[in-house]
C-alpha cells in the first residue's frame, strides 16, 4: 500500500492489537488517531478508543488501561509529548510496556508545525524507549517490534516510536502491510504478569521509603539496558519472518573504510544515504552513522565505529541551551574511553523544520573532513542560520 | 433494637497512617462498606495517597491504583475501558480523590470523564484544603478560613473567596447521579453510595471530610463538627438524580456561629463577618430548597 507515516503508525497499531487506544488532537499527528478511531468505528480493531481531553490525560488513561492488563496506545506531537512528561515518567516507573508514536515537531515559541526533535530529546531521561524513523514502512516495523521488546519480561518499559513532521507524517511511500496472522505468530497477546484485578488487594505505585526507592530504578535501569540485546534479538527475529530489518540500535551505512562519518537521526538519514552515495563515486570516503535508538543510547556501537575513523560529524535537529546538541554530548561522551578518538563536532540543522538538502549535508561532510586533520575552530556550529558569515547551502 | 442498614463487613483495615480523628478514613470506610469487594480504586495525589501506608503495606482490601495528581478522571477511564475491552464485568471503578484533586487541578481530566458519560464513581473527600502539604487553600476552602497561604494578619487575611460550588459544576454535565454525604450520617451515607453504585454512567459523591489539624480542632470532634456542619446548612445532605434535587437530611437549621466556633481556623472571625457567613448560607439554602421544590 501507499501510505503516509502517519498512516503507517495507525497500521502497526492496529496489526499490533492494540485494546484501549487514548488519544488527543494536534498536528500534525492527528491523521494517526482519526485512522485509528476509523479502525475501531468500523470494527476492524477491537479495541476501546477514549477521546480524551488533553495528552496528559491519554497518557494517564493508558497507564491505567494497561496496568490493568491491555495492550495500549497513543499517539501525540510537541507540545502534547511534552505536557506527557510526568505521566511518561509514571508509565516507565510503574514498568508498562506501552507504545506510542511521537511526531516530532518544534515547540513553541515561536510556533511552528515543523520537523524538529526538541519535544523527543527533552523526554530522554524519562525511561523511555526511543526510536527514531528513516521511512514510513519503518514507523509500521518498528511499532510492532517495540511492543514485542518492551513486553519482554527483562525489560518491561515504555517506547517511543518517533515520526519527522511532515517529512513522514505526510509523506506518502510505498508500505508493505503484513498479514495480521504472521503478525500475530510475531507477537503475542499481551500477558503481563501483574495487573490489577479484584481480588488482589493491593496498590500500585505505593508510598516507598528511601530504603527501597532506589531498588526500583536499579530494576528499571537494567530493563532498559536488556533493551539493548532485546532489540537486536527481536529485530533478528522480525527479519526471518517479515524479511526487513532497520538496523539495530545504530544503522551504519558504508561506514567501512570510511574517513568521516556523519551521525544523525531520523529521517534525514535517507538524504545522508544519497549524498554519501555521490560523493563515494567521487572517491570520497565517507558514510553515515543513523542513530535508531536514542535510548537506550549506543554507546559501544558507535565506539567500534570511531575507533576506525578520523572524524564524526553529529547532526542534531534540536539544541540543548547552555551545552550542545544532544546527540553530540552523547556521541562525544561515548569515544572518551578510545586509546584514539576521532574528531567530533556538532553540526545544529535543520531546527522547526528548515530543510537539510543534500548540499548542506555534502558542505558538513566536507568540513569534517578539514576539522579531522586539522581540529574544529567552533565544536559546535549551527548550520545555515542568517547573519553567520559561512554559506552552507 | 434497630436492625443497622450499615453492612458489617470491613474493606478498611486498622494500619491507615491517617491522622487521629481524620474524617477521610471514615469516609474510605463507609464508601468501601457500600461498594463491596468487587471494587478498584484510583486515588491520585492527596492525604490518601499516603494513608494506605507504606509499600508493600496496603490497608485496604481492594486494589488500588496511585496516579498523578491531576489525573485522577483520566486514570478511571483507562480503568474501565480496559476492563470493557477484557470483558470483565460487575466491577465498580472508583476514583477517589481530594478537594484540591477535584475542583482545582483535577478539573480538567474529571470533567473530561463526566462528559464522556464514563461508568465510574468520582468521589472528593472534601477537607477543605491541601492539608497532605500541611494546610494550603484551595478552590474548595470556605471564605473565611485561616490557611498557611492565607495567613490571618493586619494586611488582608484569611480567604475572602468563596468555595467552588462542585455539586452544581457536576450537575452542569447532566450526570446520573450526584451526592453528598457526610461521615456524621453513616446511614445516609452507605445509601447514597449504594444507590450510585446501582446506577451506570458518571457519578459523583461529595463527601465532607473534616481534618482535625487543619480545621484547628480536637480530634475527638470530627463527627460532631460534620454533624453541626448539616444542621446549620453549611453542608446539606442531598442528591441529584437525573437532575431532580433531593434534599435527604434538613437538618436543625443551627447558626453557622455555632460550626464555626468548633474550629479554630475560623477563631479570627469578627461578628459581621460570621454575620455575613449566616446571610450566604441562608441564600445557599433557601436556593437549595427552590430547587427541590421546582425538581431541578
Amino acid at each position: 500500500m501507499v501510505m503516509t507515516g502517519n498512516y503507517a503508525s495507525a497500521y502497526g497499531a492496529k496489526l499490533s492489537r492494540a485494546e484501549v487506544i487514548a488519544a488527543y488532537p494536534i498536528t500534525p499527528q492527528t491523521s494517526i488517531v482519526e485512522k485509528l478511531a476509523e479502525f475501531v468505528s468500523s470494527g476492524e480493531l477491537r479495541a476501546k478508543f477514549i477521546p480524551v481531553e488533553s495528552e496528559h490525560s491519554a497518557m494517564a488513561a493508558c497507564v491505567a488501561a494497561q496496568t490493568a492488563g491491555a495492550r495500549t496506545y497513543t499517539a501525540t506531537s510537541s507540545h502534547g509529548l511534552t505536557l506527557m512528561h510526568e505521566v511518561l515518567m509514571w508509565a516507565s516507573g510503574a514498568r508498562l510496556p506501552i507504545v506510542i508514536t511521537n511526531v516530532s515537531r518544534a515547540m513553541a515559541p515561536p510556533w511552528s508545525v515543523w520537523v524538529d526533535h526538541m519535544d523527543s530529546i527533552a523526554q530522554r531521561d524519562t525511561g523511555w524507549l526511543q526510536f527514531f524513523c528513516q521511512s514510513d514502512q519503518e514507523v509500521l516495523d518498528t511499532i510492532i517490534m517495540a511492543y514485542k521488546a518492551c513486553e519482554s519480561r527483562s525489560v518491561m518499559l515504555p517506547a517511543m516510536v518517533i515520526e519527522d513532521a511532515f517529512i513522514l507524517s505526510h509523506t506518502s511511500e510505498p508500505v508493505d502491510v503484513p498479514d495480521q496472522e504472521l503478525v500475530d505468530s510475531f507477537l503475542p497477546a499481551y500477558a503481563p504478569e501483574l495487573k490489577i484485578e479484584v481480588g488482589k488487594a493491593m496498590g500500585f505505585g505505593s508510598l516507598v521509603k528511601p530504603d527501597q526507592y532506589m531498588e526500583f530504578r536499579y530494576k528499571a535501569m537494567q530493563g532498559m539496558e536488556d533493551a539493548r540485546e532485546r532489540i537486536l534479538s527481536v529485530e533478528k527475529e522480525f527479519k526471518h519472518i517479515f524479511g526487513r530489518e532497520h538496523g539495530g540500535l545504530l544503522e551504519r551505512y558504508r561506514c567501512d573504510d570510511a574517513e568521516v562519518v556523519l551521525v544523525a537521526a531520523g529521517s534525514v538519514a535517507s538524504t545522508a544515504k544519497d549524498v554519501v552515495d555521490a560523493m563515494r563515486a567521487k572517491g570520497v570516503r565517507v558514510g553515515l552513522a543513523r542513530i535508531r535508538a536514542f535510548r537506550p543510547f549506543p554507546h559501544q556501537e558507535l565506539r567500534a565505529l570511531g575507533s576506525k575513523v578520523d572524524g564524526l560529524a553529529v547532526l542534531d535537529r534540536s539544541y540543548t541551551f547552555g551545552a550542545a546538541g544532544a546527540m553530540f554530548t552523547e556521541v562525544k561522551a561515548s569515544m572518551y574511553s578510545l586509546q584514539r578518538k576521532p574528531a567530533v563536532k556538532n553540526y545544529i540543522a535543520g531546527l522547526g523544520g528548515r530543510d537539510i538538502t543534500p548540499r548542506t549535508l555534502e558542505k558538513i561532510l566536507e568540513d569534517m573532513l578539514v576539522v579531522s586533520k586539522r581540529g574544529a575552530e567552533d565544536e559546535v556550529e549551527w548550520v545555515d542560520v542568517a547573519g553567520l558569515p559561512r554559506r552552507w547551502r | 433494637m434497630t436492625k443497622t442498614t450499615i453492612p458489617y463487613e470491613e474493606f478498611a483495615y486498622p494500619g491507615s497512617t491517617g491522622c487521629p480523628g481524620c474524617g477521610a478514613n471514615l469516609v474510605m470506610r463507609y464508601l468501601l462498606k457500600a461498594l463491596g469487594e468487587r471494587t478498584i480504586l484510583s486515588i491520585p495525589a492527596c492525604c490518601w495517597a499516603v494513608m494506605p501506608g507504606y509499600w508493600p503495606s496496603h490497608c485496604l482490601k481492594v486494589p488500588l491504583l496511585y496516579t498523578a495528581f491531576e489525573a485522577t478522571g483520566a486514570a478511571i477511564s483507562g480503568l474501565r475501558a480496559a476492563l470493557d475491552v477484557k470483558g470483565v464485568e460487575d466491577v465498580t471503578v472508583v476514583g477517589f480523590a481530594g478537594d484540591g484533586g477535584t475542583v482545582d487541578i483535577g478539573l480538567q481530566a474529571m470533567s473530561g470523564a463526566a462528559e464522556r458519560r464514563t461508568d465510574v464513581i468520582y468521589v472528593m473527600y472534601d477537607n477543605e484544603a491541601y492539608m497532605n502539604t500541611g494546610i494550603q487553600r484551595s478552590g474548595s476552602t470556605p471564605w473565611g478560613a485561616w490557611t498557611t497561604t492565607t495567613p490571618v494578619g493586619t494586611n488582608h487575611g484569611f480567604k475572602h473567596e468563596s468555595k467552588k460550588d462542585i455539586m452544581s459544576i457536576m450537575q452542569a454535565h447532566g450526570i446520573p447521579y450526584a451526592a453528598t454525604v457526610s461521615v456524621a450520617h453513616p446511614e445516609d451515607f452507605v445509601k447514597k453510595a449504594a444507590k450510585a453504585k446501582s446506577i451506570k454512567g458518571f457519578r459523583f459523591i461529595h463527601a465532607m471530610s473534616p481534618c482535625p489539624p487543619g480545621w484547628r480542632m480536637n480530634p475527638m470532634h470530627t463527627v460532631e463538627v460534620a454533624r453541626l456542619a448539616v444542621d446549620t446548612h453549611m453542608f446539606p445532605l442531598y442528591e441529584i438524580e437525573h437532575g431532580k434535587v433531593r434534599i435527604t437530611r434538613k437538618g436543625k437549621g443551627l447558626p453557622v456561629s455555632e460550626y464555626l466556633k468548633a474550629q479554630g481556623r475560623f477563631s479570627h472571625l469578627t461578628a459581621p463577618e460570621v454575620s455575613a457567613i449566616q446571610k450566604a448560607v441562608d441564600e445557599s439554602w433557601k436556593l437549595l430548597l427552590a430547587k427541590e421544590a421546582s425538581g431541578t
